[in-house]
Formats: structure tokens, sequence, C-alpha cells
């Protein structure tokens, strides 16, 4: 069975192990553990995770920034006093159809792409895509030549100019690496989900969806199988793993 | 010339005996828990191997085990202060500044990472 999001031979529901969904079930439909996030912390990443988000640019208010305070918050992204310098992992875009003057407000970040431009130009091979889809820079071996900031077509890197303090355990950054969204890994790889997507339900609109896109019981991808949606800039056949709807 | 060679031995030796006596060796606070994740003298020469293998799994595969992690060393080795704040490890005479600096070796890995557990960072 071909998966229609990846383009890849999909995942069978427990890898075929159906004495262990019997095990799991109390009835049809009924889970006790969602056997699609659990992982033991000892496993690697699995290839036959794909995972993604769905914006709803729809629910989306132009003058709410939650996802982007909750990422500041949640990676300690302090303030630099320049604006330019300062590191920038989600910004809010206005994006305005000037036929109809209709304006769409969305949130912009890594979009995670199957085929990501940064890991094609890296030279030290610091940029990478790890198995389950998310696009992260192991900061241990980037040498800070920005290479993959000009690849990339999202400007959704940055580049840290200056020392940083007050790292959080779990997002460590540093002077002369390059950053990106990193779709909360840390959480992830907790069963958790990414802080903005949080916040958005929270805070915002709710218009932000988290899931694996190659599980088709996931919400995110039964949304994507049955409603319009688009990855941002098709043309480049990345095939992103953020998707929008309503753009 | 073996009294030349003979004379010039020993000065070294006496040399070299003094200069160990003179030189301080590193102390530092002990950590939290009965013992390490690893017995003492493998953590002393191999500390880093295990990091390093750690740090290729964790970032690239995601495993997330403990054992081995950054984080868990900092938050058994970081010492409060008499306020109940956490010093940075690699702060000076702290655990891990007290024996890189004794053998004149940087560490980059707070450069990044945090230096103290993340609980306390919040108060």
């Amino acid at each position: 069975m071909t998966d229609p999001v990846n383009n890849k031979p999909r995942r069978r529901f427990l890898g075929g192990t159906g004495a262990g969904a019997a095990l799991l079930a109390i009835a049809p439909g009924v889970k006790l553990v969602d056997l699609a996030l659990a992982r033991d912390e000892d496993e690697p990443a699995s290839a036959e995770t794909r995972w993604g988000l769905l914006v709803d640019a729809n629910r989306c208010a132009t003058d709410c920034r939650a996802c982007v305070s909750a990422c500041e918050d949640e990676h300690a992204l302090a303030k630099t006093g320049r604006k330019p310098l300062d590191p920038q992992w989600i910004r809010k875009v206005e994006l305005v159809d000037e036929s109809s003057d209709r304006s769409v407000s969305l949130p912009l970040m890594c979009q995670h792409c199957e085929d990501p431009p940064c890991v094609d130009v890296c030279p030290t091979g610091a940029s990478f895509r790890r198995a389950d889809g998310i696009v992260l820079v192991d900061k241990h071996t980037c040498i800070g030549c920005r290479y993959c900031m000009m690849a990339c077509p999202f400007n959704a890197r940055s580049f840290v100019h200056e020392d940083v303090t007050g790292q959080k355990s779990y997002s460590p950054r540093g002077k002369g690496t390059v950053e990106s969204c990193t779709l909360c890994v840390h959480r992830v790889d907790q069963d958790r989900t990414p802080a903005c997507v949080e916040s958005c339900a929270v805070d915002g609109g709710g218009a932000l969806a988290f899931g694996d896109l190659s599980d088709a019981e996931s919400t995110v991808s039964k949304t994507v199988r049955s409603q319009p949606h688009r990855g941002l800039r098709p043309d480049l056949e990345l095939n992103t793993g953020v998707r929008y709807r309503g753009v | 010339m073996t009294h030349r060679f003979v004379i010039g031995s020993l000065m070294i030796v006496s040399l070299t005996a003094s200069s160990i006596a003179d030189v301080t060796m590193p102390s530092y606070p002990k950590g939290k828990g009965e013992r390490c994740v690893e017995p003492t003298d493998i953590m002393r020469r191999d500390h880093f191997e295990y990091l390093m293998h750690h740090r290729k799994i964790s970032v690239h595969l995601g495993v997330r085990s403990k054992r081995h992690s950054l984080v868990g060393c900092v938050d058994c080795h970081a010492s409060q202060a008499d306020n109940g704040a956490y010093i940075p490890v690699n702060a000076p005479g702290q655990f891990c500044s007290s024996c890189h600096t004794y053998t004149a070796v940087k560490i980059d890995c707070f450069s990044c990472h945090a230096a103290v557990p993340d609980d306390v960072e919040k108060q």
C-alpha cells in the first residue's frame, strides 16, 4: 500500500502484530494507548512516522501571536536588542490577494520538507532530516556557513550571532550555529505536542494541529486526506510536512 | 660522560618530584546520589566518549535514554549555593571546570548547553 502523503510504502498498523492491538483495544475504535505515538525512550525515531503540522489559516487571527510567544518561551529565544539579529523560529505572515484585497494571516516556520534544500547544500552534514521527517541542525557539526539559510525557500532559519545564556536543557543554542523550528522534537519524543500547537489551542484560535501524516488514523492525516489544503511553494515539490488550509 | 648523565638524571628526578609536590590536585563538589552511571575511574578517562556517543544517537536518531545524557550529568553534578540557587557546573571550582582547568582542556559543551538544571532557571 502506498501512502499518498509520503509516496512511500505505508506502515501497517502495529507492524502487523494484531495480538498487541487486540490487547490494547477495549472495543473497536476505542484504544487505551495511542499506538501511533507510543515510543520507548531507547528506541530510535521510526521512518514509518511522518510528523506534520496542519495550519488552518481561517482560524488564525491577524493580531494573534500566541504561537510565536510560546515558541520563544519554550526555547528561551531571548531578544538580542537588535531586531535583525533576533532569533525567529516562527513568524506571522500576512498574505494579501491583490485582486480581491482578501488578507490571510498565517504562521510560517520550518516546513520540514521531505526533500529539504537546506540538507542538500549543507557541507558538513549538520542539516539533516530525521527518520520521522523532522528537519534539524546538529549544532555539534554546524560551522555557521549559512548556506542552508540561503537555500531555504521559506526563510525559516536564523543564525545565532552572539553568545547565548539561559538556554533550556532540552533546547541547546549557541553562537555561530544556525537554528530553526525543531517541531519541538524534545516534546515529540515524549509523546507531547509542540509548544505552538498547545498554546494555539488555549490562547489562539485552535488553528494548529499536529500529528502523524503516515498514520491513516491520525486527525491530521484524516483532514489532509479529506479536506482541501496545500503545502507552500508546491512548485518546488519539496513535499512539506507543514500543510495549510485557507491559503 | 657517565658522571654528567647521572647528575643530569638526578636533577630531573628531583625537579619532577618537587613540582608534583607543589601542584594542588583538583577538588570539586560531590555529586548527588550514591554513585555515577559508570565506575568513577572509567568516567574520569572516558566521559567524553559516552557523551559523544550519546549526542550522536540522541540528535540524529532520537534516542532519549537518560543514562549518558549531558542533562543527566548537570542534574547530578550542579551544586547549590547557600541561597539554593544552582551554580553552573563550568563555573570556577565546580565539577567540570576544576579538572578541566587542571588538565588545561577547554570545555565547549556549555556555550550551547545549559550548565544548571532546568527547574531552577524558571524560578
